[in-house]
């Protein structure tokens, strides 16, 4: 299976590079972008029987790894194709 | 003896056993971080500055998974006092040793100079060379060194008084923060007292030669309690 998980900064935590990134937008001239916010994406193969499963093992998974739940919040956006067997 | 862990990418270990064996007389050796078991006889723990595990995913977000760190988290959960500098406070922090998180500086510059630091609370076994209100000037580099906590843990730190370093500028009066933490906060201890993490490195400060020597305060204390929990023993 492939799932996507995001990996962003809580909304109250200041995100320097985002802001960054915004200003450089304005300086290129594209003054309608009002706010940039800067995260990851993970794309994921994994093995699992079933979408409940592979949802269980990412959430586990974000928890413990991709993201610093101090600061940052994750998101499931997408798990599918076929369960894996091998 | 001294253990200080090198993990693939650690950049300040043989800094910091030069500072703990040659300044400071202490017995302190390298152990590889592949180790199961940290070496016999160990009295103090040091996670040293650096880029461990190339700082993928987050700062020491890699190294938390070392096998030695298994060890390291016993020594720590049994009162042993452990010591972790820049990347070695990024380690603490992702291992859960430590609260908060070291995020990147306010304004995206990797920082490299000295700064102020004031000694917030002088005790042993990390600042019993210190007085209480001291100014140390110690050098700093990083790009990831702003401590970050939730209001909370904020609040939680400075009324247990765990805050033990705090930017300032050189008189000690607020100001001098190179990276936006939160509260000032240049260094902090777990609520037991025995594990402390700061982005400032006291051992690249341990000579006037090298610009200064305030590290040793710092250094010096933990030495000093390794030879008192000796002698006590």
């Amino acid at each position: 299976m492939k799932a996507l998980v995001y990996v962003t900064l809580k909304p109250d935590v200041l995100d320097p590079q985002g802001e960054a990134i915004r200003k450089a937008c304005r300086t290129l001239g594209y003054g309608a972008v009002a706010s940039v916010r800067q995260g990851k994406l993970f794309e994921i193969e994994l093995e699992a029987a079933d979408e409940g499963e592979a949802r269980r093992l990412l959430e586990e998974l974000s928890d413990k790894l991709l993201a610093n739940t101090v600061i940052e919040d994750h998101r499931i956006a997408q798990v599918d194709g076929p369960p894996g067997r091998r | 003896m001294f253990a200080v862990v090198q993990f693939p990418g650690s950049n300040d270990d043989r800094d910091m056993r030069f500072a703990l064996k040659s300044v400071l007389g202490a017995d302190a050796r390298l152990v590889w971080h592949a180790e199961a078991e940290l070496p016999p006889g160990t009295r103090a723990v040091l996670l040293p500055g650096g880029f461990s595990y190339g700082d993928y995913l987050r700062c020491g977000a890699m190294a938390r998974f070392s096998p030695i760190m298994g060890a390291v988290r016993r020594f720590a959960e049994a009162g042993g006092p452990m010591l972790g500098t820049c990347n070695g406070f990024q380690v603490l922090c992702e291992a859960g040793l430590l609260p908060g998180v070291l995020r990147r500086n306010r304004d995206l510059h990797f920082v490299c100079d000295f700064v102020h630091v004031r000694v917030e609370r002088a005790a042993a076994p990390f600042t019993s060379r210190a007085r209480p209100g001291q100014v140390l000037r110690l050098p700093v580099k990083h790009g990831e060194g702003a401590f970050c906590a939730s209001r909370e843990e904020l609040a939680r730190l400075e009324a247990n008084g765990q805050v033990v370093l705090r930017y300032c500028d050189a008189s000690g009066a607020p100001g001098g923060n190179p990276n936006g933490a939160l509260h000032d906060i240049a260094g902090i201890r777990n609520e037991a007292g025995n594990v402390f993490g700061l982005m400032p490195h006291p051992e690249h400060a341990v000579e006037g030669a090298i610009g200064g020597r305030d590290g040793v305060v710092i250094l010096g204390s933990l030495v000093d309690a390794v030879a008192a929990a000796r002698g006590g023993a």
